[in-house]
C-alpha cells in the first residue's frame, strides 16, 4: 500500500475538564436526561455569552507541548457559520487562522521502524449538540436534540497527509490517545471520547474525505474499505473524484455525503464576543507542569530497572500500564515484573479486549510472583491464577489452594518419572534410537500424572538422569 | 394608602396608558408595581431606589418578553437578566417596560418595529430616531424618568438627539453586554438615557463595570464614580472641532446650534480650534460592512426550533427554518442579514470585512492623533433634526447617511455623550462631545458645564 496517503483530523473530547468549553455546565453527562445539562450560553439564548475555560486553553497548551508543537504569540476563535439543529447559535465556536498550537511532530512505530508524522496544527473548538432519530435516519418521521453535549470541549489534531496506511493510522490514533491520557486531560474509554475525520488518496488521484469515523477500531476498517474502492476504481479506470464521504460504521462502508461543487460555505470570522489569548507567556509555566511522557518513561524504565527496550516500550505505551508495572517492580525483581506484565498479563488482557483497569490490582500481581519466586506454583500455575483472577476474579492464595496449584515435592515428581518410564517401555527404545519427540511425550505424560504441578525444569532433570541410568 | 413611589408610578403608567408615543412594546405593571410598594414599605433600597427607568427590548429581562421589534421573538420570555438589568435591579430600579425599537436595532427611525413606529413627543409626525427610539421617547415623553438603550452606531444618540434628551455611548468593554441580544457586538454598547446629565450620569455609575460574563468587558483597577463629575467648569479645556462632521447634508440650523455652543463653551474658559479626522468618509461604509457581517452570523440562531415564532407545518428542516425566517424577519434586517452573508463569503471576505476592518484601524489612529491635541470633540450628533415617519422608509441608503457623524465613534470604541444644544423649530437638535478611551468623566464634566449654563433642556409642548 505504498501509494497510499492518509491525513487525519482527530476531535478529542476533553473530557477530564469540570466545566464546558464557553460555559459552567459539567462535562459529566453519562447516563443524563436530555437537555438537563445546558445554560443560556450552551443552548445559544439572545444575549448570553461564551467565557472561555482557562483551564481548557492550559490542557490544549500542554497537548501542543507534548507533540513538540510550537504556540501560537496569540489564538483567536472564530466562528463556523452553518445551520443546523444541533448548532443552537447557527455558528459554532472553533479555530480557523492562529491555531493555539502549529508544526508539530509524533513518532510512530510501524513495523520496527519509527516515523515522524508531522502535526499541522492543535486546535480547541466546541461540540455541537446530539441528534437522536427515532429508528434510523431513514425512517425517522422527526429528530430530537439533545444539547447536554453543546459546548463540551473538543481539541482537534490534524496531521499532514504523512501516513502511509490503514495500520499506521491506527497507531497514530492510539500514541495520541496514550499521550492525552498521559497528560491526564482525556479519558479515552468514555462513550464519544474521539472522533475522526480522515482524509485519503492514492498517489495521484483525488482527496476523499471520510467523516464520522467514531471508534478506534473503525479508522482503521474504515480507510481499509476506502482504499480498495479507490484501488477498484483506478483498477477499472474510474477516475475518483474530491468528494466527501460518510462511514457507516455497522454496514462498514463509506458512502457519499457531498461532492466539492456542493461544499459547504462557512464564512469563517473573528468572534467579537471572545477576545484574543496571548497563550505564548503561558508557554514556560506549562512547560513546567508537564507530566514524563512515554519517551522518557521508556528511557527511565531501561535505566532504573535494567529492562529490555522492547518490554520497556511495552510497559510505557499506556499510563496505566506504567503505573501498574511500577507498583508490582517496587516490591518484586523488576525483570520478572517486567515480563509478568508486559507478556502475560496485558497479552491475557489483549486476548480478552480489555484494558489494564479491568485487571486486578498490582498487589495480587506482587503475591503471585512471589509464590513463583519462593518455587510456590510454577509459571504454568501462575498462568493459570492470572486467567483466573481475569475471568472470575477472587484471592490468588485461594486460587491455589482450589485448584492445587501448589509446586508437588520432588520426591513426587521422581515417582511419577518412575511410574512413567515404567510404562513407557516403547518410547524409551525410541528414546534410545535418538528420536527427540520421545523425550518430550516423556515429559507430557509426567506433567499428566502430576496435574501439571510438577517443575518442568526438574522434570526435565529427573527424566534425562532416569534414562541415563537404564 | 398608596405610597408615593407606588402613587406616581400609577400615573407614569396612566399617561403610557394614555399615550400616542407607542413607546412601549411591553409593560411590566405587576412586577414593576411590586417593587415600588417594597421602596415606598423600605424593604428595597439602592441608588435607584422606585425611580422608574425603561429598557430597550433588545436587552433581555428575566420573565419579561423579550422580542428585539421583531415577529421572529414572539412569545419569546428570556429566564434570565441582562448584566445591566440585574444592577438596575440591585439598586432598587423600578423596571417600567421594555421600549420600541428598529426590529433588532437595524435603523435610525424606529419605523422598521414588528410593533409599529413610535413618535416623536416633539412632533407627533416624525420619528423619534433610532434605534432606541422608544426609551428616547419614554424619557422625552415623561413616561420613564431614565431608560436604557443600545448604541451600535448611534442608536442611544440619534434618539437623544431627535427627542431633546441625554444619552451616552460608553467606551467599549465599559458596560456588560451580556444579555445584550446582539445586532453587531464588536461596535455595541449599552448606554444610558435621561432628561439630564446628572440622571444620565447616576445610570451609567449603575450599570458600568467589570462583569467576568462578557470576555469583552474591561477589568478596571478601579471603579470611576460618575457623579463625582458633575462639575461646573470647563476652564482650559481644548475642544477639537473636526471640520469632516459638518459636511455636506448637513442642516445650516443644526451647524449653527452647534457652532453656539462651542462658542459658549468657549466664553466658559475652555479653547477650541479645528481638528481634521482624514478618514471620516471611510467611516459609513466600513461600519455598515462590520455590522451587516456580524449580524449574519448574530442572527442565525432565530430559526423557530427552540423559542420563538413556530408557525405553520413543520417539513424538514431546511424548508422549516427557511419558512420561519422568510416570515420572522422585516425587510431590513433580511438586507443586512443577506449583505453581510454576501460580504463574508469566499472571495469576498478579504474585498469587503478585511478591508473594512482596515479602515477601522485608520479610524482609531485619527481620533487617537486628534487627541494628542486636544482633550475632547464637539460635533452635531446627527446631521439634521428629527425627519417625517415614511420619509425615508423606501430610500435605505439616504437612512444610513444619517449616521454618518455616530459610527466612527462605535468604529473606534470611544465614548461620546449627546445633550441638546438648540432648536429647529420646535424640533431639538443635539451636539455629541467624543472623549479617548475611557475619558467619560471629561465628557460628563463638559456636559454637564454646558448644560448647566444654557437652557435648552425642555419638555416637549403639552408635557
Ligand atoms: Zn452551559
Amino acid at each position: 500500500m505504498s501509494d497510499v496517503i492518509i491525513g487525519l483530523e482527530v476531535h478529542c473530547q476533553l473530557n477530564k475538564l469540570n466545566s464546558k468549553l464557553f460555559c459552567g455546565c459539567s462535562t459529566r453527562q453519562q447516563g443524563l436526561e436530555p437537555n438537563v445539562m445546558t445554560c443560556p450560553v450552551c443552548l445559544g439564548l439572545p444575549g448570553a455569552l461564551p467565557v472561555i475555560n482557562k483551564k481548557a486553553v492550559e490542557y490544549a497548551i500542554m497537548v501542543g507541548l507534548a507533540l513538540n508543537c510550537k504556540i501560537a504569540e496569540h489564538t483567536q476563535f472564530y466562528r463556523k457559520n452553518y445551520y443546523y439543529p444541533d448548532l443552537p447559535r447557527g455558528f459554532q465556536i472553533t479555530q480557523y487562522d492562529y491555531p493555539i498550537a502549529f508544526d508539530g511532530v509524533l513518532t510512530v512505530d510501524t513495523d520496527g521502524e519509527e516515523r515522524p508524522i508531522r502535526i499541522r496544527r492543535v486546535h480547541m473548538e466546541e461540540d455541537p449538540g446530539r441528534l437522536v432519530h427515532q429508528g434510523s435516519i431513514e425512517t425517522s418521521k422527526f429528530v430530537l436534540v439533545d444539547y447536554n453535549r453543546s459546548g463540551m470541549p473538543l481539541l482537534e489534531v490534524v496531521t499532514e497527509p504523512d501516513l502511509r496506511s490503514p495500520k499506521e493510522a491506527r497507531r497514530f490514533i492510539n500514541k495520541l490517545r496514550n499521550i492525552l491520557e498521559y497528560l491526564d486531560v482525556f479519558d479515552g474509554s468514555l462513550e464519544g471520547a474521539l472522533r475522526v475525520d480522515a482524509n485519503v488518496s492514492l498517489k495521484g488521484g483525488a482527496r476523499v474525505e471520510i467523516k464520522n469515523i467514531s471508534s478506534y477500531k473503525g479508522v482503521e476498517r474504515a480507510l481499509l474499505f476506502e482504499i480498495s474502492r479507490q484501488q477498484n476504481m483506478r483498477r477499472r479506470g474510474i477516475r475518483v473524484v474530491q468528494e466527501t464521504r460518510h462511514y457507516d460504521d455497522e454496514r462498514n462502508c463509506t458512502i457519499t455525503l457531498r461532492t466539492k461543487e456542493q461544499a459547504e460555505e462557512y464564512r469563517y470570522y473573528p468572534e467579537p464576543d471572545l477576545v484574543p489569548l496571548a497563550v505564548k507567556s503561558w508557554e514556560s509555566e506549562l512547560k513546567g507542569r508537564l507530566p514524563e511522557l512515554p519517551d522518557a518513561k521508556r528511557e527511565r524504565f531501561k535505566r532504573q530497572y535494567g529492562i529490555s527496550d522492547s518490554h520497556a516500550k511495552v510497559l510505557t505505551a499506556e499510563i496505566r500500564v506504567a503505573n501498574y508495572y511500577e507498583r508490582v517492580a517496587e516490591r518484586c525483581d523488576p525483570r520478572m515484573a517486567a515480563t509478568w506484565v508486559a507478556d502475560y498479563l496485558k497479552g491475557e488482557l489483549n486476548y480478552r479486549d480489555r484494558d489494564i483497569r479491568d485487571a486486578f490490582p498490582p498487589e495480587k500481581m506482587v503475591y503471585i510472583l512471589e509464590q513463583l519466586s519462593n518455587g510456590t506454583i510454577t509459571d504454568k500455575g501462575a498462568v493459570e491464577v492470572i486467567r483466573a483472577l481475569l475471568d472470575e476474579g477472587g484471592d490468588p492464595k485461594d486460587i491455589i489452594l482450589a485448584r492445587n496449584l501448589a509446586k508437588v515435592e520432588t520426591d513426587i515428581t521422581r515417582a511419577a518419572v518412575a511410574e512413567v518410564l515404567k510404562e513407557n517401555q516403547a518410547a524409551i527404545m525410541d528414546y534410545k534410537a535418538g528420536k527427540a519427540q520421545a523425550f518430550n511425550y516423556l515429559v507430557g505424560m509426567v506433567m499428566k500424572k502430576t496435574g501439571g504441578r510438577a517443575d518442568p525444569a526438574e522434570v526435565n532433570l529427573l527424566l534425562r538422569e532416569s534414562l541415563e541410568c537404564t | 394608602m398608596p405610597g408615593q413611589y407606588e402613587e406616581s408610578l400609577h400615573k407614569t403608567f396612566d399617561r403610557i396608558k394614555r399615550s400616542r408615543l407607542n413607546a412601549y412594546i411591553t409593560l411590566n405593571v405587576e412586577d414593576a408595581i411590586k417593587t415600588a410598594k417594597a421602596v415606598d414599605e423600605g424593604r428595597v433600597t439602592g441608588r435607584l431606589a422606585g425611580v422608574p427607568v425603561a429598557v430597550k427590548d433588545c436587552i433581555t429581562t428575566k420573565g419579561l418578553l423579550t422580542t428585539c421589534g421583531s415577529k421572529i421573538l414572539s412569545g419569546y420570555v428570556p429566564p434570565f437578566d441582562a448584566e445591566v438589568v440585574a444592577r438596575l435591579k440591585r439598586e432598587g430600579a423600578v423596571i417600567v417596560g421594555k421600549t420600541n425599537m428598529d426590529e433588532f436595532a437595524m435603523g435610525t427611525s424606529t419605523e422598521s418595529s414588528y410593533y409599529g413606529p413610535t413618535r416623536n413627543p416633539w412632533d407627533l409626525s416624525r420619528v423619534p430616531g433610532g434605534s432606541s427610539g422608544g426609551s428616547g421617547a419614554a424619557v422625552a415623553g415623561l413616561e420613564c424618568r431614565m431608560a436604557l438603550g443600545t448604541d451600535t452606531g448611534g442608536s442611544v444618540r440619534c434618539p437623544a438627539s431627535f427627542c431633546g434628551i441625554v444619552g451616552i455611548k460608553p467606551t467599549y468593554g465599559l458596560v456588560s453586554r451580556y444579555g445584550v441580544v446582539a445586532y453587531a457586538n464588536s461596535l455595541e454598547q449599552v448606554g444610558p438615557m435621561a432628561r439630564n446629565v446628572s440622571d444620565a450620569a447616576l445610570l451609567l455609575d449603575v450599570i458600568a463595570g467589570h462583569d467576568p460574563k462578557d470576555s469583552t468587558s474591561v477589568d478596571t483597577a478601579d471603579k470611576v464614580s460618575y457623579v463625582n463629575y458633575l462639575i461646573d467648569d470647563v476652564k482650559g479645556l481644548k475642544i477639537g472641532v473636526p471640520k469632516e462632521y459638518f459636511g455636506e447634508g448637513t442642516d445650516k440650523r443644526v451647524e449653527n446650534a452647534v457652532w453656539s455652543a462651542i462658542m459658549r463653551l468657549n466664553k466658559l474658559g475652555a479653547d477650541y480650534r479645528e481638528v481634521s479626522l482624514p478618514h471620516t468618509k471611510y467611516a459609513l461604509a466600513a461600519y455598515y460592512i462590520i455590522a451587516m457581517c456580524e449580524a449574519s452570523s448574530n442572527l442565525a440562531r432565530f430559526d423557530g426550533l427552540r423559542y420563538g415564532l413556530r408557525t405553520g407545518k413543520d417539513e424538514n428542516w431546511h424548508t422549516t427554518f427557511s419558512r420561519i425566517r422568510a416570515e420572522g424577519f422585516g425587510e431590513e434586517v433580511k438586507r443586512r442579514i443577506m449583505l453581510g452573508t454576501y460580504a463574508l463569503s469566499e472571495g469576498y471576505y478579504g474585498k469587503y470585512y478585511l478591508k473594512a476592518l482596515k479602515v477601522r484601524t485608520l479610524i482609531k489612529q485619527d481620533f487617537d492623533k486628534a487627541f494628542k491635541d486636544v482633550d475632547i470633540l464637539a460635533a452635531p450628533t446627527m446631521p439634521f433634526p428629527a425627519f417625517r415617519i415614511g420619509e425615508h422608509v423606501d430610500d435605505p441608503l439616504s437612512m444610513y447617511m444619517a449616521d454618518v457623524n455616530t459610527v466612527p465613534v462605535n468604529l473606534a470604541g470611544v465614548p461620546s455623550i449627546s445633550v441638546p444644544c438648540g432648536f429647529a423649530g420646535n424640533l431639538p437638535i443635539g451636539i455629541q462631545f467624543i472623549g479617548g478611551l475611557f475619558d467619560e468623566p471629561k465628557l460628563i464634566r463638559t456636559a454637564y458645564t454646558f448644560e448647566l449654563n444654557t437652557d435648552f433642556q425642555k419638555l416637549p409642548e403639552g408635557f
